[in-house]
């Protein structure tokens, strides 16, 4: 067998398993986007849901279609697709699965935004989602700031990280202190990440940021397999190193923000995303196969916190943090994930 | 094989009076050094001596302080990224090993200067990446993932990753580190043979002085951040160089076989 060979056959196995995790991934989205929409506690047939998008009024079925479990659906993929893609390609950017925007307080820095937007402003729509905004980049800058110097650049960062987060949390304790119970009720859910209230305004909305950010971050994510390998190898192979930290964190905190800013910071879901991809297909950024989990998640979990107990709809969220622990640990008891210190 | 060493081709790589440093403190004070193209240089000194950070700068992983690094007759800071990385290659002391990331992954990883941001694999890069693998022995072990590796075939998909970079130049941070003494010799072996058969200029630093006498056509002896001595194994390694440099008392014998110098170290010097 000639080395050409050799190498060919290298890499048909990880190219096949990329291929049917990809297609997987995209059948399941599919199936639970349909499940979510049409098998809730008033069920919508196939055949209905397909004349009601083409315009037909079905008293009943039309509003409970068009007006929740659809755009519920529709939500959870966008915003599971933010997160994931976020959470995943952040862990890579650091090197360290502990890396997530929702650990590192980047998360955190979108919900108090929110929140002091909301509560003791008294503000709605857009100015919310700049608020939240606002809050991430100050987060995300703060860590960035970290970067320069020499070695542990990254361990540091997820300290600073780290220690931000419990920082922000303090600042939306004391914003919900502060309101009335009513705001507080409000805000509550919210902050726990919830799909309940999502209109297509919003679902508009997060579309168009989602289709402005996810490409460039898959683009950048090409660099990122590179950057893996520690940044004086990476600049040694000719990365601008400074600038794809730069580039990947401006997209993921964008990315986090704007789903934080209408879904709330639907718990676990960034930190989760990345080692499940990373599980999925080995030696790889999977920066989009994270995003496609992201929305299988959140798809799964919302539909979970709706209809698992029967009468009680939970916040999204509730589901990924319960969901959010047992994972954790199956990590922690397989092999170690952290690259650095070898 | 003899070699005859003495029409020299023009230094690509130079430094001149180059400081370098991290935050407030200087770790090398005015280092003025032509590394001698197709030929191996050694770097020793005792540990602190500055001797990874004038390959780190050599490298354009630091920026100097004063004085410039000069490739192919530029200033190395105001060229791209990409452009230094097809000329110079680099393996730092200690590169992070991704999880899951089989040899062949890595290895390719190796052609990312000669990639644009849409890239498409070619030919240059297929071969590139098969004839690193083959010259490090390698190729029976692509499919396997790096991190279930020994130290000593790790080390060697290090090499063969800055070999698919093809690069002229080739700058490598203690490449020997934590390998057992065969392991050690298997690497060596191999870098010099980049050099003598490829004519790869290597630039190497070595903590251990019997290696580095053994391997280097030039070898630089550091400390205190600056270069002490420089010049052949055999002018460079002498029993007053090593007192003032390492601060030990050795004895310097010829290798019967090869002509270098070998040290037996007796004491620290009082």
């Amino acid at each position: 067998m000639t080395t050409a060979d050799v190498l060919a056959r290298a890499r048909r196995g990880p190219r096949r398993r990329h291929a049917v995790v990809v297609a997987t991934l995209l059948a399941l989205v599919v199936g639970l986007g349909l499940v979510r929409a049409l098998l809730g506690d008033y069920r919508v047939s196939l055949p209905d849901a397909v004349r009601i998008l083409g315009g037909a009024d079905l008293p009943g079925a039309s509003f409970v279609l068009m007006e929740s479990t659809l755009p519920r659906a529709v939500m959870a993929v966008l915003a599971g697709a933010a997160f994931g893609a976020a959470g995943g390609a952040f862990q890579v950017l650091l090197r360290n699965p502990l890396a997530s925007p929702d650990v590192l307080g980047i998360t955190l820095g979108a919900s108090a935004g929110a929140v002091v937007a909301t509560v003791p402003l008294g503000l709605r729509g857009t100015p919310v989602t700049l608020s939240a905004l606002a809050g991430a980049v100050l987060a995300a800058a703060l860590i960035l700031s970290q970067a320069g110097g020499r070695g542990g650049a990254t361990g540091r960062m997820v300290l600073v990280g780290v220690a931000l987060a419990a920082g922000l949390s303090a600042v939306v304790h004391w914003v919900l202190v502060r309101a009335s119970i009513h705001q507080a009720q409000d805000a509550m859910v919210w902050l726990s990440g919830s799909l309940n209230s999502v209109s297509w305004n919003e679902i508009a909305r997060l579309l168009a940021l989602d289709a402005l950010l996810l490409p460039p971050l898959l683009v950048l994510a090409r660099r990122l397999p590179v950057l893996g390998l520690g940044d004086d190898l990476a600049a040694g192979l000719g990365v601008r190193v400074g600038r794809v930290r730069v580039g990947v964190t401006v997209l993921v905190v964008a990315l986090v923000a704007s789903a934080t800013a209408v879904v709330g910071p639907v718990a676990f879901v960034g930190f989760l995303c990345g080692p499940i991809a990373r599980r999925l297909v080995p030696g790889r950024p999977a920066v989009g196969v994270a995003a496609l989990v992201g929305a299988v998640v959140v798809l799964g979990a919302d539909h979970l916190a709706a209809y698992g107990i029967p009468g009680t709809a939970l916040p999204v969220g509730v589901v990924t943090g319960l969901l959010g622990a047992p994972v954790l640990l199956w990590m922690l008891g397989g092999r170690t994930t952290s690259g650095e210190g070898r | 094989m003899t070699m005859t060493r003495t029409t020299a081709a023009p230094s690509r790589l130079r430094a001149d009076a180059v400081r370098l440093g991290y935050d407030g403190r200087v770790v090398v004070d005015g280092v003025t050094l032509a590394v001698p193209t197709a030929r191996t240089t050694v770097v020793v000194g005792p540990n602190g001596c500055g001797k990874s950070t004038l390959l780190r700068g050599l490298g354009r992983l630091l920026r100097p302080r004063g004085g410039s690094v000069l490739l192919d007759g530029d200033e190395i800071g105001s060229l791209p990224t990409r452009e230094v990385a097809r000329r110079i290659g680099l393996l730092p002391q200690q590169p992070v090993v991704p999880e899951g990331v089989t040899v062949l992954e890595l290895v390719e990883r190796g052609r990312h200067p000669h990639s644009g941001l849409f890239r498409t694999w070619s030919r240059d890069d297929e071969e590139a990446v098969a004839a690193a693998l083959e010259r490090t022995e390698l190729v029976d072990l692509a499919a396997v993932p790096v991190d279930s590796l020994s130290g000593g075939q790790r080390q060697r998909v290090w090499l063969a990753m800055a070999l698919a970079q093809a690069t002229p130049l080739l700058l490598l941070d203690e490449p020997t580190s934590f390998l057992d003494i065969a392991h050690q010799l298997d690497v060596l072996d191999l870098v010099r043979s980049l050099c003598d058969d490829a004519g790869t200029t290597v630039v190497m630093v070595l903590h251990d002085l019997a290696m580095a006498a053994r391997y280097a056509d030039h070898l630089v002896a550091m400390r205190d951040g600056r270069v002490v001595t420089e010049g052949s194994p055999a002018h460079v390694v002498t029993p007053a160089v090593i007192r003032d440099v390492f601060g030990v008392d050795a004895t310097v014998l010829v290798d019967p076989d090869s002509g270098a110098p070998v040290i037996i170290p007796r004491r620290r010097t009082p």
